[in-house]
């Protein structure tokens, strides 16, 4: 491999993060501004209340059924920390395994590497187009951008990437990315976007996914290379798994002559035995089903059976540099199943544009700052109310509220001059360890009620720096007395 | 120095010089449902399982499985099929095959999608999650057989049925190409509505035999 890191990469921990200017872990505002709109977006808001809770009832069910749950949720958690703990054996058992059986594996240190290399092979192979299954890590590495500036099609084939990819959006939910789109947006998109489709397309989901089959069948049909992803990897036998429903995926692995997977170094999984616990904990926490409706699992190529030619692309792109932070690292055992969405207070109202990273939730809001950098999504790390519901449902559990609580304090390290935040909160210290300026602070903050004309919270238009946390929150009117003064009162007769 | 290298130098500086060794994983998880394969009640465990997908179940005794084969075509395709419209994995048994229908060969497997149905035999059934494997076997066939026609009919026998994924999973060899069917096709992409059928068969007719 000739590719070069691209100059100027941020590090992290003294290892390179995801580079700036390709792919799709930074947005454009920070989570706050980018909120503010989605929160004004009353369709929005109602079509993510009821997925989410549709979702979560689901999840919560299935999940019941199983009286191990919580044997498995350890077992999930300890598998994915041993694979950490040996990841380079790992990727070196798997990479022979592949290779073994007629596979030839790539190794990409970042998005752009990984990019040129699949955009080499399918020009090696003289197609124009490209088929591929939902995957975010060609998401996260801006692939269809790229292999459309060499002049190729790409086609998305999972039904909510095709909606995406046809309305010119961006995926908002790991699992379901046009969550965001209700029946009715998905029709307009559909009549606007799909040659020849039938005029009189109403806005029913069944003739809207039939109006997708007919779309992409033929695409599938004569595809002659397709690009995917992977759930899992199996060191000891070099076997690819990719989970779905649609069974799109299975037509993208089987069809094609050749076959390009890319797979985020994390994904390896040591034995095939591994995949026993992995295959109850997804589906259930991911689609509240007991089990999804379609699982592939291939070892390099199969004679007379499937692509002829197969390709594993390994992606670091700051993966290494998650691995190297002790207490971060763990958001490394994600499987991608979404229950953290879909029980997050702060994704259900927010929606996932306002991430601006593939990986929205609370998961994004650690793995996105730590793929990049804390500094280039220092936003994310606070887009959390810190309430561990996302820990409460998570197949491996992953300690999201600590890793978070972790980044901020990263990020305020990070600081070379003080935050106001910062000077206020170093006053507030020095106020509250002298009982007389404690008094005093107190005092003056009952000058608040002046501004509250009555009502139980201040205005959200007061001038800075106060404004930076109105916006945001509500400040409550200060109380007409102080817990002191009442105790005063109220005691004054009884005790003293 | 090559990405291979880079990537592997840059995961043993991050895990360290003094990497901690890993904790050994308890598999204390159910590993068997505790009932031997085939018992009755894994059998009505996976019928409802299957069912709960909205997929079709018909049962029958082992001899009379061609014919159950017939009634689930009728049912997947409608009275008035004929032979040309099903293809069947090549390993098949015979008595399983209904008369005159083609046995898939070496043809472009784009052409399977002429076919409105096609019978497979399966590696193993999961009770508790409704799934039926195909393992690239001639009972079972290659995986656009699978695929492409739209109504998908599986034979599977009593002695195939476990109860766990575990005990599922030990049974299969990870080297073939392994399809894990667990209803038809389906997506919940538009409004969380399951549709059944998107890409794949929309159909799915299970004969369980014993």
């Amino acid at each position: 491999m000739t590719a070069t890191v691209p100059p100027k990469a941020p590090t992290f921990l003294g290892l390179p993060t995801a580079p700036r200017g390709v792919g799709h872990l930074r947005g454009d505002q920070s989570f706050p501004d980018a909120a503010r709109g989605a929160l004004r977006d009353g369709q929005l808001r109602a079509n993510l209340g009821h997925a989410t809770s549709t979702i979560r009832g689901k999840r919560a069910r299935v999940v019941a059924e199983l009286p191990d749950w919580a044997q498995l949720r350890e077992a999930g958690r300890a598998l994915k920390a041993a694979t950490m703990a040996r990841l380079d054996d790992h990727l070196e058992e798997l990479e022979r395994q592949v290779t073994a059986r007629g596979g030839v594996v790539h190794w990409a240190r970042d998005a752009n590497e990984a990019n040129e290399i699949v955009t080499r092979l399918v020009l090696a192979t003289g197609a124009s187009e490209v088929v591929k299954v939902k995957s975010m890590a060609t998401q996260e590495i801006g692939l269809n951008e790229a292999l459309e500036a060499a002049g190729l099609d790409v086609f998305e084939t999972d039904l909510a990437e095709l909606i995406v990819q046809l309305g010119d959006d961006q995926p908002s939910h790991i699992l379901v990315p046009a969550i965001h789109k209700n029946r009715a947006e998905i029709r307009e998109i559909f009549a606007r976007t799909i040659p020849g489709v039938d005029p009189g397309l109403t806005d029913d989901p069944r003739k809207l996914a039939m109006a997708a089959r007919t779309h992409l069948r033929e695409r599938f049909l004569r595809a002659r290379v397709a690009v995917s992803g992977a759930n899992f990897a199996v060191a000891e036998t070099g076997t690819l798994t990719v989970v779905e429903s649609e069974g799109n995926g299975r037509m993208c692995l089987t069809l094609p002559e050749t076959l390009i997977t890319v797979m985020g170094i994390e994904k390896v999984v040591p034995t095939w035995r591994d995949l026993e616990v992995f295959l109850q904990l997804l589906p259930r926490s991911s689609t509240g089903e007991r089990m999804n409706p379609y699982t592939s699992t291939w070892a390099g190529v199969t004679p007379g059976d499937g692509p002829q030619e197969f390709h594993l692309v390994l992606l670091d792109n700051g993966r290494t540099a998650v691995l190297a932070d002790e207490v971060g690292r763990e958001a490394l055992h994600c499987i991608r199943c979404s229950a953290c969405l879909n029980v997050c207070p702060v994704y259900e109202r927010a929606g996932g544009h306002s991430y601006g990273s593939v990986y929205p939730g609370p998961i994004g809001a650690i793995l996105s700052p730590q793929l990049t950098g804390v500094e280039d999504n220092a936003s994310l790390p606070y887009a959390s109310s810190l309430c561990g519901a996302c820990y409460d449902v998570c197949p491996v559990a992953i300690d999201i509220p600590s890793i978070l609580v972790h980044l901020r304090a990263e990020h305020v390290e990070a600081q070379q001059r003080p935050t106001a935040e910062g000077v206020a909160f170093k006053a507030l210290a020095r106020a509250m360890s002298n009982p007389r300026l404690w008094h005093l602070a107190q005092r003056a903050g009952k000058l608040g009620r002046l501004l509250s004309r009555g009502r139980p919270t201040l205005p959200n238009a007061l001038p800075p720096p106060v404004s930076a946390w109105t916006r945001s929150r509500d400040l409550p009117t200060p109380p007409r007395e102080t817990f002191v003064e009442q105790w005063t009162r109220e005691h004054r007769g009884g005790r003293s | 120095m090559s990405a291979r290298d880079d990537v592997l130098g840059r995961i043993r500086q991050a895990l360290g010089p003094e990497r901690a060794t890993p904790a050994e994983v308890t598999r204390d998880y159910r590993l068997t449902d505790g009932r031997p394969a085939g018992d009755p009640a894994l059998l009505e465990l996976l019928v409802d399982r299957v069912e709960d997908y909205r997929a079709t179940v018909l049962r029958c005794s082992p001899a009379a499985i061609g014919a159950t084969v017939r009634a689930a075509l009728d049912q997947g395709l409608g009275a008035g099929w004929t032979a040309g419209d099903v293809v069947v994995a090549p390993g098949l048994a015979e008595a399983w095959r209904p008369a005159g229908c083609d046995v898939d060969d070496d043809r472009p497997a784009v052409q399977l999608a002429d076919r409105a149905a096609s019978v497979t035999a399966v590696a193993v059934g999961i009770a508790e999650t409704g799934t039926l494997v195909l393992d690239g076997s001639a009972a079972c066939g290659r995986r656009a057989l699978s695929l492409l026609p739209d109504c998908l009919v599986c034979v599977v026998t009593a002695d195939q049925v476990v109860g766990s994924v575990p005990e599922g999973l030990a049974r299969l060899d990870p080297l073939r190409p392994l399809t894990m069917v667990s209803g038809p096709s389906a997506t919940s992409d538009i409004e969380l509505q399951r549709v059944e059928g998107v890409h794949g068969p929309r159909t799915l007719v299970v004969v369980l035999a014993g």
